[in-house]
């Protein structure tokens, strides 16, 4: 009993004088869940753990990575059973689930902290249910349209500032006998993201988000707006012929061999394609261009984050690795190209000088004045996710069938938000 | 003093060792009964249970009565995508049956002796040993509908470029045919070891009384064929009705769901990525149960009318 309680006082001494404890050494273990299964992103973050562990060499850390598929499966069993002191995840919607059955832990202490409420206030947003922070965010990245700068060159075409201009446009690249854009909707949240840019373009950020909140009718005149915006394109044999026979990695090739022009994608899309043989003279990117004068800019940028889960065995240790994530230097280190190749969420960090880095930095920072999203996926609800892609894809492809499938999501709306 | 007559083996033997006869078969079957029991009929009660809640696999289960069988109704009603599964449930239950002609004709043609058959043979048998996945994937690419052989080959013929599997009308029909290639493998093999069964002294009955061709094979070989047959159609109805591999690799239900099937439909609602819905999940299991439970108690009638006529 008597060391048992030298301990205690020991560790109450530690906890009371060291309340800011980021150059504390920790002891005990420390237990991470990762799902960042690729291989760089694996790297990257086994040499920030690795950096971690050097600070604290009594801590014993232990790492598991996880298939990032497998882990969507498995987090609802490893949180409820076996919980480790720090998960991955994804930020707004997609971690409503797990803060609403009470079993991610509540971190609205690590942001109060001046260090992050300060650095991180962009992210806040994304991270905030029933106005408590549920986790900390550790990278984004911004989508957009990323095009080939020579076949644009060669037609005497500029990167459009309108949405006129865009299908001007796509009506030379079509001329010249390729498609404007390539796309895969085998898995359909590509789909999502181009109904995120259609529909924010056109009827702003707001309603955006009050369509995915279940706010607002799918049958809403408004809405079908987006959707006859997006049928001008698919009229027009904008988009890859069979894309619903593709996942979004199968659809690269059409871009590459000059097949198609562009893709709106994500940032990650240009590692891939900088592998196929692109060089940074054929690869550019421009920021969706308005639709409606009368809407702001708004933009896609998922975020990915790292949570403490209830049930976890040791909580300081998990905090202090998580202001240690999000720490400027290690958000400068961690999203470099060399490593995630993606932004940093600590204002006081720099941005790698990679030129897609560098304009998606620019344009989220002052060229998005209505706001950023998640994604389709991240900020619907799951359910209603999977029924509006799906939607999307038939759309994509059927476009006669849009009465239809309005009104089918306008039924599953009913029965989702409740 | 006849008493003295019993020998003590005689008085002290257990009860054990009276009903030995009698209890050994229940102990040899005890393991297989209980894991039986634990690991296939208690998930079905609690199936049929949870049909009845409303579950994330998080949170607490709300009782909603049978609201999932009437959600599944409207979807039935609406043609949606219940509906499109259980169309495409039957489409494969009908079509996947040609295996069973398919390795008939297969097996008659190899069950022949010249040189080399062993290998003819093994290559026919081939598609079944290898993963249901290499099929699904192998397929996917021979339909691509820019680079697969598929175009290749009908473009040298003349014909346009077919996109089977992105097509919501022949989807199922290009999966079935994939299926259909391991599964005919299947019958064939079947079929095989049935014909070295068939008795060679009926054979030579039939032929001196005139027989050949179609008419041998219908009224003496087929007769004998009937054991494999009948495993053949139970194998295959089972095979149709939990399809679900080739559809998970081929085309993730689409496009837009028209590939599903239940039991597919069955894995996207409760366990896929944008699922959870834990009861919604367990009432479609429910359907494809009573479906299976059809053609099941068919199979154990007949079986138990074969024992019996034995």
């Amino acid at each position: 009993m008597h060391f048992n309680v030298k301990a205690t006082i020991a560790a109450l001494a530690t906890s009371f004088t060291l309340a800011a404890p980021a150059s504390a050494e920790l002891t005990g273990d420390l237990k991470i869940f990762l799902d960042t299964s690729n291989p760089a992103p694996r790297a990257t973050m086994e040499a920030m753990i690795g950096r971690f562990q050097e600070l604290h060499p009594d801590l014993n850390i232990e790492t598991t990575v996880i298939d990032r598929e497998a882990y969507k499966t498995q987090i609802r069993n490893f949180l409820t059973a076996n919980a480790p002191d720090v998960a991955t995840w994804y930020a707004a919607n997609r971690m409503r689930p797990y803060v609403e059955a009470g079993l991610f832990e509540d971190v609205s202490d690590l942001w109060a902290e001046p260090e992050i409420a300060e650095n991180l206030a962009s992210t806040k947003g994304a991270m905030t249910i029933d106005d408590k922070q549920w986790g900390v965010p550790y990278t984004y990245y911004q989508w957009g349209v990323y095009y080939r700068k020579d076949i644009y060159e060669e037609l005497g075409l500029s990167e459009p500032a309108s949405f006129e201009e865009m299908k001007s446009n796509c009506q030379a690249i079509l001329e010249s006998g390729r498609k404007c854009y390539t796309i895969g909707t085998k898995f359909l949240w590509t789909a999502g993201g181009w109904f995120d840019y259609l529909n924010m373009r056109t009827n702003g950020f707001d309603f955006h988000m009050q369509l995915a909140g279940g706010e607002i009718s799918w049958e809403d005149e408004r809405v079908r707006q987006t959707f006859a915006n997006w049928r001008e394109l698919i009229d027009m044999g904008a988009f890859i012929d069979n894309h619903q026979s593709y996942s979004w990695q199968e659809a690269l090739p059409f871009m590459v061999q000059g097949e198609a022009a562009a893709y709106l994608m994500g940032n990650f899309a240009v590692a891939p394609l900088r592998e196929a043989g692109l060089t940074d003279d054929q690869l550019d990117f421009y920021q969706f261009p308005a639709i409606n004068p009368d809407v702001e800019l708004s933009e896609d940028a998922p975020t990915d984050t790292f949570h403490i889960p209830v049930n976890a065995q040791n909580k300081d240790n998990a905090r202090a690795f998580l202001r240690f994530a999000v720490s400027a230097e290690e958000q400068t280190e961690i999203n470099n190209g060399a490593n995630l190749g993606q932004l940093p969420v600590n204002a006081q960090s720099s941005v790698d000088d990679d030129k897609f880095l560098q304009e998606g930095f620019t344009m989220l920072s002052s060229n998005s004045p209505g706001g950023v999203a998640q994604f389709w996926d991240r900020d619907a609800p799951a359910e209603m996710a999977k029924v509006s892609m799906e939607g999307f894809q038939e759309f994509m492809v059927r476009p006669d069938n849009l009465d239809r499938i309005l009104s089918r999501l306008e039924r599953a709306r009913g029965r989702i938000y409740e | 003093m006849t008493d003295a007559a019993l020998t003590p083996t005689e008085t002290q033997e257990s009860w054990f060792h009276r009903n030995q006869q009698a209890i050994a078969p229940w102990l040899f079957l005890a393991p297989g009964i209980l894991f039986f029991l634990f690991y296939v009929i208690f998930p079905i009660f609690q199936s049929f249970g949870l049909s009845l809640y409303e579950w994330d696999g998080l949170g607490e289960a709300e009782y909603v009565g049978l609201r999932h069988y009437e959600d599944l109704y409207w979807e039935w009603v609406d043609r949606d995508a219940f509906y499109i599964s259980l169309k495409n449930n039957v489409l494969w239950l009908l079509l996947y049956l040609l295996a069973i002609p398919g390795g008939l004709f297969i097996a008659l043609f190899l069950n022949q002796t010249v040189a080399g058959i062993r290998l003819y043979k093994s290559l026919f048998f081939f598609p079944f040993v290898i993963s249901q996945v290499v099929v699904g994937l192998v397929f996917t690419w021979f339909y691509d509908p820019t680079f697969g052989l598929l175009n290749t080959m009908l473009g040298a013929v003349g014909l346009g470029p077919i996109n089977l599997l992105g097509n919501e009308n022949t989807v199922t029909y290009g999966i079935i045919l994939a299926g259909l290639w391991p599964q005919t493998a299947y019958c064939m093999i079947l079929y095989l070891t049935g014909l070295n069964a068939v008795d060679p002294e009926q054979i030579e009955a039939g032929r001196l009384d005139g027989a050949k061709g179609w008419r041998m094979l219908w009224h003496i070989i087929l007769p004998q064929l009937r054991p494999a047959t009948f495993i053949a159609f139970v194998v295959t109805i089972i095979g149709a009705l939990r399809s679900f591999d080739l559809i998970s690799i081929m085309t993730a239900g689409g496009p837009f769901g028209s590939s599903r099937v239940l039991a597919f439909y069955m894995f996207e609602v409760a366990l896929s990525e944008y699922g959870f819905r834990m009861g919604y999940g367990a009432a479609i299991a429910v359907v494809l149960f009573l479906i299976m439970m059809v053609f099941i108690a068919y199979f154990l009638w007949s079986m138990y009318r074969e024992e019996r006529e034995h």
